[in-house]
């Protein structure tokens, strides 16, 4: 048994509470320094796990030295630890962007930022279902906490709605877990899996309407149509570093709906088999449509860019609903694009609008904003990437989707949706480009007016969005190995059987007792 | 028992959902503690309602309630109990920055906030 699986939990939990005692003693420049040094250990946590699971075995770890499935049981499989890199290098780039500056509006920033990461990497872990409940409050606080960072009216109003809507998806989370539990007996995911495929007949209405409570939980988390209506406002009116590290919170619910369909309503379900898939592409081809309607009709562009991050949990659900192997590998791959791809257009969202001082990133013409070379051409660069243009990674993620889709009986649907959503997004981000870099009136912007929640900071680096594009890059340049890894979680994720074995049975653990 | 259990539930969740859709933020509150008090009741009786039975191992019992629910529910109450204080602290904040306690931050549909 191996400590190591723990460690991605506990590293952000101790570094919150470090950075909470710290405050009063240490200047704000150490404490960003320690929180920068806890962000790249996690990263470096999460290659070393990738290395260990990268054969296929999948790492346990029961807390308190409970088995399975009477204790709470860590499980670290090659999904789990994707999801955990993802985080960390995310995470990694929108704290840069932070120590600029934003990180001054209120004095947790850095403790509530560690504990989102503790929330993360603890949903992405965990294998019990009440536990994942509990990660998900503690991610939710968390996020509370960061989403109203800095103040203002209208983030104020934004934030009410995400956190009473959230209190209501926690509400509908523990009912679907009491009745799992009541009807069958244990909260462990392994178990549950096993529980489901030798269900009674006379227990599948409960057991049906509780799966489907938890998909109603899962799809608010990741904004699925039509719960996605919190989003927009929620991202678009909260700081730029805090959206860029939110583009992983709907990949929360995304992964949690990807554990629950292929784990419990996998194809060994018995008659519940295909519960989530049957419901997950539907949706996520009406969330692609709804998205881009609503990124075409965004006035700022922090907004559309919301619109946009609503578009891809439609592309990424519409793969996972496809539920064959190369849906979920091409979903995968897509996944990582479209969360580095967000992020990086939420901090250049928020670099635009600094330098257009009091017109900020509403899409009217304005003065030539300064740096345009730049700003211009990572706007370009950005809206190819997101658009999923060629050559860069989001072409070859909607075609891998594409090409999936086309072995699947709704086919049609697919194409149509995902191409005419790709066409409209590129008009949506064309016009915008053209009225903030091309349809400029007068002379340069002087910076007369910074707005109110960027306090002394002026000129900003542009050096976190171009590491978040150049992860993409990266990503592009090694897609052969990164499919290669898709397409593995793929195959385990659709063979639950090792899952399941190696949280109930795990080797050795029965001369330990 | 169980028919009083499930009566206190259901009228629970049916006041909360209810208030919940008030239009201020006062009654939305209102109706998520309402809400989580009815979710509680219903986790404590996941693990089927007994009356006089010890949780933990007793040499005298003759049966036990199961345990597991009670460490559910009071985890749930203290997360509840959190995140009603936190909600309360954003609803005075709003009511402080825009005026009025509209969960629209706003009095009437056609107002600006």
């Amino acid at each position: 048994m191996t400590h190591l699986v723990i460690a991605p939990v506990l590293l952000p939990l101790l570094a919150g509470i470090l950075l909470l005692l710290t405050r009063p003693l240490l200047p704000l420049g150490v404490r960003r320094g320690l929180n920068l040094a806890a962000v790249a250990g996690q990263v470096a946590l999460a290659v070393w796990l990738l290395t260990l699971v990268d054969g296929g075995a999948i790492l346990t770890y029961n807390l308190g030295h409970w088995p399975a499935p009477f204790g709470i049981v860590l499980v670290a499989d090659r999904l789990s630890v994707w999801m955990l890199l993802i985080t960390a290098l995310l995470a990694f780039f929108a704290l840069l962007h932070a120590v600029r500056g934003t990180d001054r509006g209120s004095r947790h920033f850095h403790t509530l930022f560690q504990l989102q990461l503790f929330g993360l990497n603890g949903a992405f872990l965990t294998g019990d279902l009440f536990n994942l409940f509990v990660f998900f409050e503690v991610l939710l606080l968390a996020s509370y906490g960061l989403m109203v960072h800095g103040g203002g009216a209208r983030r104020v109003q934004a934030g009410l709605h995400f956190v009473v809507l959230n209190l209501v998806g926690s509400t509908l989370f523990l009912f679907a877990a009491g009745t799992l539990y009541g009807v069958l007996g244990t909260l462990n995911l392994a178990d549950l899996a096993v529980k489901v495929a030798a269900l009674p007949p006379e227990n599948l209405g409960p057991v049906r309407a509780a799966g489907l409570l938890l998909l109603a939980v899962f799809a608010l988390k990741a904004a699925l149509v039509p719960l996605h209506l919190w989003l927009p406002a929620a991202y678009s009116s909260t700081s730029a570093p805090v959206a860029a590290l939110f583009a992983i919170m709907t990949k929360v619910g995304a992964y949690c709906l990807l554990r629950v369909e292929t784990l419990i309503f996998g194809a060994g379900a018995g008659e519940l088999a295909g519960l989530y898939a049957d419901w997950l592409w539907p949706l996520g081809l009406l969330t692609l449509l709804l998205g881009s309607l609503g990124a075409l009709a965004a006035t700022e562009l922090r907004r559309q860019v919301a619109y946009l991050v609503v578009v891809s949990v439609g592309l990424l659900l519409s793969a996972f609903g496809l539920a064959t192997p190369a849906g979920i590998a091409a979903g995968l791959y897509y996944l990582v694009h479209t969360t580095f791809a967000a992020a990086a257009f939420f901090l250049l969202a928020d670099l635009i609008a600094e330098e257009r001082g009091s017109l900020a990133d509403r899409l009217v013409p304005g003065p030539t904003v300064r740096r345009v070379g730049l700003l211009g051409g990572l706007f370009f660069f950005t809206a190819l990437l997101v658009a999923g243009l060629p050559p860069l990674p989001g072409f070859v993620g909607k075609f891998l989707v594409l090409r999936a889709a086309l072995e699947t009986p709704g086919w049609p649907w697919v194409m149509a949706v995902i191409l005419t959503s790709g066409l409209l997004g590129i008009i949506a981000l064309g016009r915008s480009g053209s009225l903030l870099f091309f349809a400029t009136q007068g002379a340069t912007n002087q910076g007369d007016s910074i707005p109110s929640d960027s306090p002394g900071k002026s000129g900003g680096s542009a050096w976190p969005t171009l590491g978040l594009l150049a992860l993409g890059l990266i990503l592009l340049a090694w897609s052969g190995p990164a499919l290669e890894y898709c397409a593995a979680m793929a195959d385990q994720l659709l063979d639950p059987q090792g899952y399941i074995q190696a949280v109930l049975e795990p080797p050795g653990a029965g001369d330990e007792r | 028992m169980e028919a009083l259990m499930s009566l206190i539930v259901g009228v629970l969740t049916a006041c909360g959902v209810y208030l919940l859709l008030r239009a201020r933020t006062f009654p939305v509150v209102l109706g998520l503690t309402l809400l989580t008090y009815g979710v509680n009741l219903f986790l404590f009786a996941s693990g089927r309602l007994t009356i006089g039975a010890p949780p933990i191992i007793d040499t005298q019992a003759t049966q036990y309630t199961d345990p597991l629910p009670q460490a559910l529910v009071l985890t749930a109450i203290v997360i509840s109990f959190a995140m009603t204080a936190f909600v309360i602290m954003l609803s005075l904040k709003a009511r402080a920055e825009l005026g009025n306690d509209h969960v629209d931050g706003r009095e009437t549909p056609g107002d600006q906030p």
